[in-house]
């Protein structure tokens, strides 16, 4: 079995989002890049399958040279091998485009990618990998076992789940769920070590014209001070919610 | 030309959102001098969403599609589209049709935006705002393509009414047969979703243990409104993780949305963001969350969650 896990470099959860250049890009700045956390619980679910299934993990990244230390990453917590497409990412359907590329030379029989990164939110990837591979796609992916070439998915739906089955080769859009918070894998010596050894190949992209073009970015304009009400004018509370917000 | 918006049902009638999408449709049709078309499936109403600006309904019947499957619904939404020569196609943000979006983006050969937030600012080019960031930040993209997708964030346009003479014509397709086979839907029934809630009513730490969650339900009561649970919470198993919200959980744009001990963690702000009025209640005068709120009460939830609870309820009768 062969699982490929796409993988987003994104700023850390915490980071302070500025822009640079006219707020036509974004200011990388003092930030810290860690492996996009929907992408993480993907990986883990992969990782867990090397010993039940066999399975050989492929991580690839569409991104610069900077994306290898989370690429490296991703080796230490146990994926085989990596690669990257030497790429500016520019939209979503162009990052779907290099990886299918990969997915066509390859044939994996499982595609694990993030239900969406934290950075652009776009949500697409998973999507459109599956409908350019034309293989089944189970979106929000919360549970998932692997039976030869049968799978069991869960998907989060709207105020529950959905299970469903699938022949193999299939894409999920992986989130916390396929695995928990704590069964996230901190690398430790021997992985970090390791990971310095495996393959990670550096691919040239292939030319694909983006359908959306970024233009310019803007900060969310600074909200008004916050009104504090006693605990004992609850009444006041209800007054403001009901007279000034209009929400009640 | 027309711009077409995929109008989502629930037991066969409406959802709220597909009034809010025809609505966005309409303000966007008439910027492009378009006629606005709406698909529904499984859905025999009319009338309901003939009030939001709607020129043409084009409804689907057919017993195949009365629970939704990923493939077959794409199918028929993108044949529909392309016979009605479909310039933009909206969607809402619900996980149903975020999860067709990027299938339908590549059915279509267009340009998809997600989790976009307003009317376009310029129609030639088509430039949309959407967020990004979770939240963080808005994004202007311009889209470029013969055939656009956009997907709308929940509760960020708003419902306008514009009642209108609507045409109505039913379409059928034939179905391929797929290996995707739904088993089974586990769905909460008669609590209201955090999707779909125009208030949300939302636990932290502060409230000590799952046994204490009674305070947030009986508020939640109250509104209408669903309940929901910080990250902490969903990690420690005192609530399960489809209340999370935040960064990784599901995001939340309610028109209100009531913190209770939860002292408002970057990434809890980041998901939380898009809701119009925020109120804070927590013990912690310091807690971060204040600096994002709208409203904020420092005082023990415990005693000012059920006072709170009372007097709204004096408040609805």
């Amino acid at each position: 079995m062969k699982i490929l896990v796409c993988i987003s470099h994104v700023p850390d959860t915490t980071s302070k989002i500025n822009f640079t250049d006219n707020n036509k890009s974004f200011d990388t700045n003092g930030i810290q890049y860690i492996i996009n956390p929907n992408d993480e619980f993907g990986l883990t679910k992969a990782v867990w399958m090397k010993e039940s299934h066999k399975a050989e993990v492929v991580v690839a990244s569409v991104g610069d040279a900077s994306c290898e230390s989370t690429l490296r990453k991703c080796l230490a917590i146990g994926a085989d091998r990596a690669i990257r497409v030497n790429m500016n990412p520019l939209d979503g359907f162009s990052v779907a485009k290099q990886l299918v590329e990969i997915c066509e030379k390859e044939k994996f029989n499982l595609i694990i990618a993030g239900r969406e990164s934290i950075d652009y939110n776009g949500g697409m990837v998973p999507g459109i990998v599956a409908e350019l591979m034309n293989y089944n796609y189970v979106a929000n992916c919360i549970s998932l076992e692997i039976d030869g070439n049968k799978a069991t998915a869960a998907r989060e739906i709207d105020g529950g789940k959905e299970v469903v089955s699938s022949d193999l080769p299939l894409v999920v859009g992986s989130q916390k769920g396929l695995v928990e918070e704590k069964d996230l894998i901190i690398p430790n010596m021997r992985g970090i070590m390791q990971a310095r050894q495996k393959p990670l190949e550096v691919k040239d992209p292939l030319e694909v014209n983006p359908k959306t073009l970024s233009n310019k970015y803007e900060k969310p304009s600074p909200k008004g001070e916050v009104k504090m009400v006693a605990p004992e004018e609850i009444d006041k509370l209800i007054d403001l919610l009901h007279n000034e917000a209009k929400v009640i | 030309m027309s711009v077409i918006i995929y109008s989502e049902s629930e037991n066969g009638k409406f959802k709220k959102s597909a009034y809010e999408l025809a609505s966005y449709g309409r303000a966007l049709a008439d910027k492009l001098s378009l006629s606005l078309i709406a698909i529904s499936i499984n859905n025999n109403e009319a009338d309901p969403i003939s009030n939001f600006g709607v020129d043409k309904l084009i409804q689907v019947n057919d017993k195949e599609l009365e629970r939704f499957q990923v493939n077959n619904y794409s199918k028929i939404i993108s044949e529909i589209a392309s016979k009605n020569d479909v310039k933009i196609l909206l969607l809402s943000s619900s996980a149903d049709s975020k999860y067709l979006a990027p299938i339908l983006s590549v059915k279509l050969s267009s340009g998809y935006v997600s989790n976009v937030v307003e009317l376009p600012e310029s129609t030639d080019p088509l430039v949309v705002k959407c967020s990004c960031f979770t939240n963080k930040a808005f994004n202007y993209v311009n889209l470029s393509e013969k055939i656009n997708l956009i997907s709308l964030s929940n509760n960020s346009y708003g419902v306008m009414e514009n009642p209108k003479k609507m045409e109505i014509e039913n379409f059928s397709s034939s179905l391929e047969k797929s290996s995707l086979k739904i088993q089974k839907i586990e769905k909460i029934t008669g609590k209201v979703t955090i999707a779909d809630a125009d208030v949300v009513v939302s636990g932290g730490r502060g409230l000590k243990g799952p046994e204490n969650w009674s305070l947030v339900e009986n508020l939640a009561d109250v509104l209408g409104a669903a309940t929901a649970c910080s990250k902490p919470v969903s990690d420690m198993g005192w609530r399960p993780h489809s209340e999370h919200v935040g960064q990784t959980g599901k995001p939340v744009a309610t028109n209100l949305y009531i913190a209770i001990g939860i002292s408002g963690a970057i990434q809890h702000l980041a998901g939380i963001n898009s809701s119009k009025v925020k109120v804070v209640i927590n013990n912690d005068p310091e807690a971060p969350f204040f600096k994002a709120a709208d409203y904020g009460i420092v005082g023990d939830a415990f005693e000012v969650v059920p006072k709170l609870t009372e007097k709204l309820k004096e408040f609805k009768s």
